[in-house]
């Protein structure tokens, strides 16, 4: 379990013989010598319930890109002839009451939860981390004109910001994505500004501008790199977060459009069958459980890995 | 300006540095001045916020501001006003002209960069060095502060380096544009003594080969006896005393001198001599409201009224080597006789 170097994301969850993903799982190459990505991968590695996560979601992240050939049914076809039938070997999830393949809704459910998790957090930092870094840096009237702004969007709700921004942008999965990201970087803005301001206190700083470096270069190659470890731990517990709200908002019909699947909407109709066919409520609840689980065990094992002060 | 004679690199006048406070104006600097010779080595002692480190910082902008700011006075290095060159103007003398040493070897390099990044830095800014010709200077660098196998030890990160290690490299880095100036703000007193001892050799080595001129700032007399050609005796942001390093040593012209002296450990004397070490009564004053006259003269045991209503001007001292420079009303080794005490 703790051999590092190997990873093989396909040993465990759909056991579908596919090829071990390339680009997604955080592996370094292994080196000669001990480099610090290399010692932060063992550190990674040495926590079960950081494999765990980080496991759980290489195999949802593979669910989702590879949909086609996992999932056994078209998720938008409709079999007239099983309506709410139980589980059994045709539909092993159920179905639902048009006659929809859960578990074929389950697989490309994935794609709306994973895609609006990761595409909001990635537009949250997109644009919080800018902000931060000025704020920070240059600190006077624009870190007072952002934060003050940072703040009022702080003072709402998260998810009540959200489902406000999708109900304004009007209600698709894009607008859903985008109200997530909004609505998150306020989180990104303030964290951003924080570390800025605690590493331009380091003392290689001063040394940096010791040797001549103008503030953008200070800004950029000394302290943006050594803030990413606190933002690369707040992305991936955000993204559990955002993958709450994405359910959320389709789950009030303002995310994912039916008979598109998303976790969150197939909730909603369930709610309706919860005693007559509680498969459909079952499966996608679980589903979301998993992949919030996940992105949150990742993100402790990444928080404890990448600590500063476990660093020799 | 025209005061400067030919050989002087470094002419600071009257400079003066405040920090403003929620409490009011800290004045950490008041009134230094003191010139620097070409290939001079300068040592600087004073307790901590005796503005001996405030005030090489100030001259090349490195305060932060606010709440740090210049109150006056000219800094004439190489002919040019530092403090009154634009910070694009000066980012060039930083690090080109005059390089930096940091007191804390572990924490003044970059942990997330390799060495030959943070070497190569001075390099591009400075000389327009890139790629192969800056990475063969800097090896050259580190093969320069003697760290063994430096081709090897390039791309290696700072967490890989010993204390003694990561102190040459920063040496390296504030050699490596051949500076005119090396100031080390404490530079080996974060390390242990026999590494220190390595670091002053290898500092007075390369003196010898580049010559340039060094301000050596540290609360360590033994240090500053090794080192140094001057010292300056920094309190409460003004100079008390200033000269030849033996003559000062020798014939302290100052009370502050005299203490800080005292304070060290006789290990000639042997056991038989053993005594306890002499303690400086009081603390330094408070600086956001700095005495009117002498600031050492509520500490002083030698002080005279006058002391404490005026404030005496940095002169030659009396019957000492010529530079040998004093601010005291009081005369020292007269007092010193008359009580009878031997140093």
């Amino acid at each position: 379990m703790s051999h590092v170097g190997s990873p093989r994301p396909g040993v465990i969850g759909a056991g579908t013989g596919l090829p071990p993903a390339t680009g997604l799982a955080p592996a370094t190459p292994p080196r000669a010598e001990p480099g610090p990505f290399r010692a932060f991968w063992n550190r990674l590695t040495a926590r079960r319930s950081a494999i765990v996560g980080l496991v759980i979601v290489v195999a949802l992240i593979l669910m989702a890109v590879f949909a086609d050939w996992i999932a056994p049914y078209d998720p938008i076809a409709t079999d007239w002839g099983a309506i709410r039938s139980s589980p059994d070997w045709a539909h092993p999830f159920g179905t639902d009451e048009v006659g929809h393949d859960v578990l074929s809704r389950i697989v490309f459910g994935a794609r709306a939860s994973l895609g609006a998790g990761l595409t909001s957090v990635a537009l949250a930092v997109a644009l919080g981390l800018p902000f931060g870094l000025i704020a920070g840096y240059a600190g006077g009237i624009l870190d007072m004109l952002i934060m003050r702004l940072t703040d009022a969007l702080l003072a709402i709700p998260f998810l009540i910001l959200a489902i406000a921004l999708a109900a304004f942008l009007g209600p698709s999965l894009t607008n859903a994505m985008v109200a997530i990201g909004l609505s998150a970087t306020s989180t990104f803005v303030r964290l951003t500004r924080a570390q800025v301001q605690a590493v331009a206190a380091e003392e290689f700083i001063e040394a940096a501008r010791a040797v001549g470096n103008p503030p953008w270069r200070i800004a950029l190659r000394h302290i943006l790199p050594n803030i990413v470890p606190a933002i690369l731990v707040q992305a991936t517990l955000t993204i559990a977060a955002a993958i709450i709200a994405e359910a959320s908002l389709s789950f009030l019909g303002l995310g994912q459009q039916p008979p598109e699947p998303s976790w969150g909407s197939m909730l909603n109709v369930a709610k309706n069958f919860l005693e007559q066919a509680p498969w459909m409520a079952i499966w996608p609840g679980a589903s979301i459980f998993l992949a919030v689980l996940a992105f949150n065990l990742l993100g402790d094992g990444l928080r404890d890995a990448l600590d500063p002060r476990q660093r020799t | 300006m025209t005061e400067s004679s030919p050989k002087t690199l470094l002419d600071v006048r009257d400079l003066g540095v405040a920090f403003d406070s929620e409490v009011g104006a800290v004045h950490a600097v008041n009134g230094v001045s003191y010139a620097l010779r070409e290939g001079e080595t300068l040592g600087i002692v004073g307790e901590s916020g005796s503005g001996k480190s405030v005030h090489v910082l100030a001259m090349l902008g490195l305060i932060p501001r606010p709440p740090g700011r210049v109150t006056g006075g000219e800094v004439l290095f190489a002919g040019r006003d530092l403090l009154a060159l634009p910070e694009r103007a000066l980012r060039k003398v930083r690090g080109g002209q005059i390089g930096f040493v940091f007191q804390d070897p572990m924490s003044s390099l970059n942990p997330g960069m390799t060495v030959a990044a943070q070497i190569i830095e001075p390099l591009r800014i400075h000389l327009g060095l890139d790629g192969r010709a800056a990475r063969a200077r800097a090896k050259d660098l580190l093969d320069l502060v003697r760290i063994p196998n430096a081709a090897a030890r390039l791309d290696q990160y700072p967490h890989e380096f010993s204390g003694g290690q990561r102190q040459r490299v920063m040496i390296a880095i504030g050699l490596s544009c051949r500076p005119k100036l090396l100031i080390a703000d404490e530079a080996t007193t974060a390390l242990d003594v026999t590494v220190q001892a390595e670091i002053i050799g290898l500092v007075q080595e390369l003196k010898r080969e580049i010559g340039m001129a060094i301000i050596w700032i540290t609360h360590d007399l033994g240090v500053v006896a090794g080192i140094a050609d001057t010292v300056q005796v920094m309190y409460a942001g003004r100079i008390l005393e200033r000269g030849p390093v033996d003559d000062v040593f020798r014939d302290p012209r100052s009370a502050y001198t005299l203490g800080l002296l005292r304070s060290l450990p006789d290990l000639s004397r042997g056991r038989a001599g053993r005594r306890r070490l002499h303690q400086i009564e009081g603390a330094p004053p408070d600086m956001r409201h700095p005495p009117p006259g002498d600031p050492f003269a509520v500490r002083n045991a030698y002080a005279t009224p006058r002391c404490l209503a005026e404030r005496p001007p940095l002169a030659q001292a009396p019957g000492a080597a010529p530079g040998h420079l004093v601010a005291a009303w009081y005369d020292l080794p007269a007092r010193l006789a008359a009580e009878g005490v031997s140093r």
